[in-house]
């Protein structure tokens, strides 16, 4: 049990991976990337939990000495921003491509048009 | 060869590479529960004292690594100006394209209409109590743009694309941005760091904790808000036709 937090995060980030590599639609291929980026909200989570932590959010609470590490929490509010920011401009641009050449499939979007 | 297996054959070297480098991050991992972060455990200790912020994660991202959030902060700010110069260029769509968005059921639209007033009010709570209870900025300012979604879904985005108008949001967003550089600055033209706590911390537990870290706070929920509907907005007018003839460019 003491790994299996890493192999979940590690098996989201393949299934993430795979999806892209065999993608045959962009905005398939953003939401893959949104998925592998999930699995590092997971492992930042994950590296900074404490055995029976709290949340360090200490409304309430005496004693501060057992929350989890809040850096890693604030780290993945930043990689959740990102991800948003990523997705955005992905399907911004699968948008553009499907105006200028009809498809958004990646394998047909071969041709460059002056 | 097809396509398909030069993909594949393309993707081996980048995945062994990419493995390779995993597995040697992983390989120095503290087991689960075992992480002994000095600098964690160290803001923990003392946010509350220091600053009278009951919510460590939030006395992180505006006081103790300001600066960093004002780089997400730009980050969020900077793709957003790339969505909109890369949609807002390419105009209204033709006439097959609009979607039918009218909506019959009035019991949908008043149930709509409350529950995006009742999400907009979790938002401005997650916001205003970031210091103290969970939440903060960033989170209260998805949560209040995402009220104003349900509200389109629900009632219909031709009736209230008003409250989203890109007039009325351009000027937010980049106020929220600036308010943040400026606080930053403000304190640094004053002879003190960067972003320096300069209201003090206030009272502990109340809408007061934190000093100038609530501003920051509410400068970054402005952002957040008016730059996810910027988003949301820009993405429905791909689809719903404004009733309001196109009066030239922007």
């Amino acid at each position: 049990m003491h790994y299996l937090p890493y192999g979940v995060a590690a098996w989201i980030f393949c299934v993430g991976i795979y999806g892209a590599i065999v993608s045959r639609n962009l905005i398939h291929l953003a939401m893959c990337l949104a998925v592998t980026q999930s699995s590092t909200y997971i492992l930042l989570l994950t590296i900074g939990y404490r055995k029976h932590g709290t949340a360090p959010v200490f409304k309430g609470f005496e004693n501060r000495t057992r929350g989890v590490d809040p850096v890693v929490q604030a780290l993945t509010l930043t990689d959740i921003v990102v991800s948003v920011t990523v997705i955005a401009l992905i399907l911004a641009l699968a948008l553009d491509a499907h105006r200028a050449a009809g498809t958004v499939d990646p394998d047909e979007l071969v041709g460059l048009h002056g | 060869m097809s396509r398909r297996t030069l993909r594949g054959l393309l993707a081996l070297p980048a995945l062994g590479v990419l493995g390779a480098i995993l597995a040697w991050g992983a390989s120095g991992l503290a087991p689960f529960g075992h992480f002994h972060g000095f600098y964690g455990q160290l803001l923990n200790a003392i946010a509350l004292p220091q600053r009278h912020t009951t919510n460590t994660v939030t006395a992180i991202v505006f006081d103790y690594r300001g600066l960093d959030t004002m780089g997400e902060e730009l980050i969020l700010f900077a793709a957003v100006v790339g969505v909109v110069l890369l949609l807002r260029e390419a105009g209204h769509p033709t006439q097959q394209d609009i979607a039918r968005d009218r909506v019959h059921s009035e019991a949908l639209r008043y149930f709509g209409v409350a529950g995006a007033a009742l999400v907009v009010l979790v938002g401005v709570w997650l916001v205003a109590f970031g210091l103290v209870t969970p939440g903060g900025g960033f989170q209260g300012g998805v949560t209040i743009a995402s009220g104003v979604v349900v509200l389109f879904l629900t009632a219909g985005y031709r009736s209230w694309r008003r409250l989203a108008s890109e007039h009325a949001l351009d000027p937010l967003e980049a106020t929220g941005a600036a308010a943040y550089i400026t606080l930053g600055l403000a304190t640094l033209i004053a002879g003190a760091p960067f972003l320096h706590n300069f209201l003090g911390p206030g009272k502990t537990g109340t809408l007061f904790s934190g000093g100038s870290m609530s501003l920051l706070n509410w400068a970054v929920a402005l952002e957040v808000a008016a730059a996810n509907l910027v988003l949301y907005t820009e993405f429905l007018q791909q689809y719903v036709v404004s009733l309001v003839p196109d009066t030239g460019e922007e």
